[in-house]
């Protein structure tokens, strides 16, 4: 069994638990005693934030709609396809024909690059996220 | 945010939730709390039991209600005058600070101008609260010196949102409640990063850490240091405007990471549509979302317990998390896979790794310049602004003076909620969330305790108008506005106020946002999630 310091994904608390895994599967967690934001507590959402991990409805292979269908590709090939699709909209109608929504779910260095990507590699400042909502 | 930014200069929640425990009086509005936000509702009831004091100003009967030393149900969408009415009385009463008021703050004779009319009597009609109740919340918030306010979603999903956080910070600083500790305005976030997302410049008119594209100053630093001519000053899009223009057809292909707009948007038709004339959507996800259904490409990400990182909780604080397992399947971090489109577009990245990542933002973000990797994996986090490497984070903010120098009152006016119920659409939905789920439920809703518990949705209806209907518990019922239906079993309690009914936005099943009114506030593109009318209609 291991244990590695996680923040919950569940809420804007932000509590801290370990993360207990046996091999390569997280059988529970377990609140972080010092952290002042939780001091050895979770609520509901916290104690069972670990089950939805190993869904088998998570998505595994990248999907490309190939005749209608969302069909499971190589990586390869389903980013030549991201980003040949967003240069070729870029060069007809201009950056500005491209938007991004970043995630109040991911961390912060990938909302960051994500922000970057739209501003630098594709000269746009449509980057914005759902959480207004 | 936006109201909030303009008031005070930053737009996040001003004090820490550890000062939660100290403080002798709360002010709480739009937050269901204990369901949102458990551990800061624990904090908040064991402060009560310690002998603080609640005032909640919620039109439905929430379980804090349960411990209110007085609780205002105001009629939805009349916040403005709610707030408007105790300032004026604050104000009669001479009990504000004046001092803090004169020294600290700029534009008191408007707000004085404006809240004169909001005498008592006149709030009492426009809202529903006596005016003796209005008194009492009025005294003992502007007399108790550690008087926390605390809003969420409730306060920001109006078309008038902008004004009622504003007029939240008008109260606060009338009182000289901003800048101690156990004091403050503080919106509490609902997600766990949504703070980092707008913190890292998810945003459209700013770079990380609120740094205004529109300024070229700040565009010649990141041009110098991402290697690039030419950043754009133009301020883009919102993402309500986004889908106004993929519905015109001038935008053309959105990226997507790790939201469903389909679920959590207003007018969801309105949205498939929008999002159906694209050229090209892209999302990247951990489930085959609704909205991912619609993509022409899907990419897999990983989840929290597979990546290392970090995210910025409610308070400003900027915490670590490892990775403690590899992904399933051929699924990749989001940061690898940003690398990937980006270098195959041209704009190669060169990271190793999210700590490299980190290490650009603390040289590029004065507010995170001191909270490295380091200093994150040696203890429990640190606030922002955290300027140095020395600097030991910011717990409350505004201290001395406020982020942009002199607080400004920003006088507001009420405005009627904009779709008012008449004869046909005779009730006012209001939409909220369960204690049990997060945001869409893409992840909660596989989580079969959390399922369990709180499996279906339901609508929530008052006593007397369910009589009036022939409602009973557990019927189903179905809810008309003017853009769509839903179906959902009933609920009859009195925590819904007469002509109101409440439903969630958690489940597919009855995907309550195709109802919703897609009114936007001007200012922050925040749509009016919390009332549209509607008609309520028993099914056999
Ligand atoms: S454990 Fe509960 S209160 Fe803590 S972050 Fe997770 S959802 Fe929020």
């Amino acid at each position: 069994m291991a244990r590695t310091l996680s923040v919950c994904p569940f809420c804007g608390c932000g509590c801290n638990f370990y993360i207990i895994t046996k091999g390569e599967r997280v059988v529970g967690v377990e609140p972080s005693p010092g952290n002042p934001v939780n001091r050895g507590m979770l609520c509901a959402k916290g104690w069972n934030s670990y089950e939805f991990i190993h869904s088998p409805d998570r998505l595994t292979m990248p999907l490309v709609r190939k005749g209608g269908e969302l069909t499971e590709t190589a990586w390869d090939e389903a980013l030549d396809i991201v980003s040949g699709r967003l240069n070729d909209i870029k060069k007809e109608h201009g950056p500005d024909s491209l938007a991004f929504l970043a995630s109040a779910k991911v961390t912060n260095e990938e909302n960051y690059i994500f922000m970057k990507m739209a501003r630098a590699a594709f000269g746009t400042n449509n980057v914005d996220h759902c959480a207004r909502l | 945010m936006a109201g909030l930014a303009a008031a005070f200069g930053s737009g996040a929640m001003t004090n820490s939730i550890a000062e939660v425990e100290e403080a002798e009086l709360f002010f709480i509005t739009g937050t269901n709390t204990t369901a949102q936000h458990p551990l800061i509702g624990t904090r908040i009831i064991n402060a009560k039991e310690r002998g603080a004091k609640i005032i909640l100003a919620d039109p439905r009967k929430i379980q804090l209600a349960d411990y209110a030393d007085i609780h205002l149900r105001h009629n939805i969408g009349t916040d403005v005058a709610l707030l408007n009415g105790i300032m004026n009385i604050i104000i009669e009463e001479d009990i504000y600070d004046r001092e803090y008021v004169e020294e600290r703050t700029e534009n008191f004779d408007q707000l004085k101008a404006v809240v004169s009319r909001y005498t008592p009597r006149v709030v009492e009609q426009i809202t529903g609260v006596r005016a003796s109740d209005l008194e009492e919340a009025a005294r003992a918030y502007a007399t108790t010196k550690k008087a926390m306010l605390l809003y969420a979603m409730g306060i920001t999903q109006h078309a008038t949102g902008t004004d009622n956080v504003k007029t939240c910070a008008n109260l606060a600083m009338l009182t000289g409640h901003v800048g101690r500790p156990s004091t403050g305005v503080n919106p509490l976030r609902g997600q766990n990063n949504v703070q980092g997302a707008c913190d890292m410049g998810g945003l459209p008119n700013v770079f990380s850490g609120y740094q205004q594209v529109a300024n070229e100053e700040v565009r010649k630093k990141f041009e110098r240091a991402w290697g690039v001519e030419n950043l754009d000053g133009k301020v883009g899009l919102t993402i309500t405007k986004m889908m106004a223009a993929a519905q015109k057809g001038d935008l053309k292909a959105l990226y997507i990471m790790g939201e469903n707009p389909m679920l959590s948007d207003p007018d969801s038709s309105h949205i498939e549509l929008a999002l159906s004339n694209l050229d090209f959507l892209v999302v990247q996800d951990i489930f085959m979302s609704e909205t991912a259904r619609l993509a022409d490409v899907v990419l897999p990400a990983t989840s929290f317990a597979e990546k290392s990182g970090t995210y910025t909780n409610t308070e400003r604080k900027v915490q670590i998390a490892h990775k403690a397992i590899d992904p399933p399947g051929s699924a990749r971090d989001d940061w690898e896979i940003i690398c990937e489109v980006s270098e195959r577009s041209g704009y190669p990245m060169n990271y190793n790794s999210t700590r490299d990542i980190l290490k650009e933002i603390n040289e590029l973000t004065p507010s995170y310049a001191g909270i490295t990797y380091e200093r994150l994996v040696k203890g429990y986090g640190l606030q922002w602004p955290c300027l140095t490497d020395e600097h030991p984070g910011t717990p409350y903010l505004h201290k001395d003076k406020f982020t942009k120098g002199l607080g400004s009152f920003l006088p507001c006016d009420f405005k009627p909620v904009s779709e008012v119920p008449d004869e046909e659409y005779d009730f006012l939905l209001t939409t909220g969330r369960v204690y049990y789920h997060f945001h869409t439920g893409t992840m909660t809703r596989r989580i079969s305790i959390l399922d369990r518990e709180a499996p279906e949705p339901l609508v929530e209806i008052n006593p007397d108008d369910a009589r009036r209907l022939g409602i009973q518990n557990n019927d189903v019922v179905e809810l008309i506005s003017r853009r769509g239906s839903i179906k959902a079993k009933a609920e009859v309690t009195d925590r819904v106020p007469k002509r109101v009914v409440f439903s969630t936005f958690h489940f597919h099943e009855a995907p309550v946002n195709l109802l919703t009114n897609p009114v936007f506030d001007p200012i922050s593109g925040i749509p009016e999630y919390k009332g549209c009318a509607v008609r309520v209609r028993r099914c056999a």
